[in-house]
């Protein structure tokens, strides 16, 4: 049982949400804050916005001095008995440790890690996202040949399968490791912090990171890029933004490709841009065709204010 | 389905917990989700039942607090309550919001043996 909220099998949190009602909630950070002066990792009563939602019956007074010790004691208790019943034991095993860990904390001191070996390196990352199609290899495939003349580029391919893009990156004239996922939907920080190392020397340059088509998964996952590059086409429909808003919230550029086939679709450009800054007001957009070229040059120089960009940030903390 | 990862690293932590000190089994796990983080609950629930078996966390139950997706308007200055990204300000109908709360995913804490 959680001691903060008192959530049993019995309330699944889903239920817990339509139950709860403000006056339990009220009642309870009230008898909270009279009993526990600890009480600082508490979700309750922040002002309302941060609060947790709970099951009306869960605030029975029971439940008070589990939650009571957990605070006060730390960590080890013996639950289901008041302070003053604390020396009495075989009464019950049980033991709550209080242990409060971001779950995704481990992938994140990865990306940190990679992060900092990237600047240390004068290397720009960026990391590509899109659903299956959008034509992100392609869309690469152009761009690297045509970097590669004013710097280092590399490339990781994330695929779940095949090594097929990562041939066609080569062929291009770049340096490129394949990284087969297997069943993985998305690629993790230590994947890309293994694959770089068996990437020659980038040194001032670009590093591409080409992750698995899919619109959800890899948004979870730093990778300890500069910043994510969501790629959308036209055949996708206007309203890919809303469907996954968090990818396009966690992106710093939405590169809308196949723009030559316009003339055959209806696709309406404004609605998609507005739909996406609703998910993200500050995201960057550029319009491009991977087939023809058109837009590239607005991409090369989005990349190369993303450089200077990086360039004053290091120069700022090393004075 | 990255919920099958995170629930990877949620048995990683539990595992870590193991080696600090002694318990033979974990009898619920407790998480702090926010509405905004990125992993359904119910996702969570069912992958969490698979990756735990056979671990010291086998059977365990999970309980999930469910916190709500926190947002500044720039447009009206309020502090407002969103259910997910690309939801308008309920004051004054605004996108222009920026989210300050309900991103996290955490192990809060475990009942053990
Ligand atoms: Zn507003």
């Amino acid at each position: 049982m959680c001691t903060v909220c008192g959530c049993t099998e019995g309330t699944p949190s889903t239920e817990c949400a339509k139950t709860h009602d403000a006056e339990s909630h009220a009642r309870y950070y009230t008898h909270v804050q009279d009993d526990c002066d600890r009480h600082y990792a508490h979700p309750h009563g922040d002002q309302g916005l941060q609060r947790s939602y709970h099951a009306r019956d869960s605030h029975s007074h029971h439940h008070r001095s589990v939650h009571h010790q957990a605070h006060g004691g730390q960590a080890l208790l013996s639950g289901g008995a008041g302070p003053a019943a604390l020396k009495v034991t075989g009464m019950s095993r049980e033991r709550v440790i209080q242990i409060e860990r971001d779950i995704l904390g481990k992938n994140n001191g990865i990306a940190a890690d990679n992060r900092a070996l990237f600047v240390a390196d004068d290397l720009l990352v960026f990391n590509l996202v899109s659903s299956p199609g959008a034509g992100k290899t392609t869309l690469l495939v152009r761009a690297v040949s045509e970097l590669k003349r004013s710097r280092p580029v590399g490339v990781i391919e994330g695929d779940q399968q095949t090594s097929s893009d990562a041939e066609r990156i080569r062929a291009a004239g770049v340096s490129a490791i394949q990284v087969n996922t297997g069943k993985g939907c998305h690629l993790d920080a230590a994947v890309i912090g293994e694959a770089y190392r068996r990437l020659p020397r980038l040194t001032g340059g670009i590093l591409f990171i080409e992750n698995v088509g899919n619109l959800v998964c890899p948004a979870a996952f730093d990778l300890g890029e500069a910043c994510k590059i969501v790629v959308l086409s036209i055949t996708e429909g206007e309203d890919k933004p809303l469907k996954y808003p968090d990818m396009f919230a966690a992106s710093s550029l939405m590169v809308i490709n196949k723009i030559d086939l316009a003339p055959l679709l209806e696709f309406d450009l404004g609605k998609t841009i507005e739909y996406a800054r609703r998910v993200s007001p500050k995201i960057d957009v550029l319009v491009v065709s991977a087939r023809t070229g058109e837009g590239f040059g607005e991409l090369y120089a989005w990349i190369d204010r993303q450089a200077r960009h990086q360039r004053h940030v290091v120069e700022d903390k090393r004075r | 389905m990255h919920e099958m990862a995170i629930c990877l690293g949620i048995i990683q932590i539990v595992e870590e917990e193991l080696r600090h000190r002694s318990f033979s089994r974990v009898r619920s796990v407790c998480l702090e989700m926010g509405a905004l983080s990125h992993a359904a609950p119910e996702a969570i629930r069912f992958c969490f039942a698979v990756v735990a078996t056979r671990t010291v966390a086998e059977g365990a139950v999970l309980n999930i607090v469910e916190l709500p997706g926190v947002a500044w308007c720039m447009s009206c200055s309020k502090s407002i309550e969103i259910a997910r990204r690309g939801e308008r300000c309920p004051c004054c109908g605004s996108y222009q919001l920026q989210v300050t709360a309900g991103e996290q995913m955490r192990v809060k804490e475990l009942e053990i043996d």
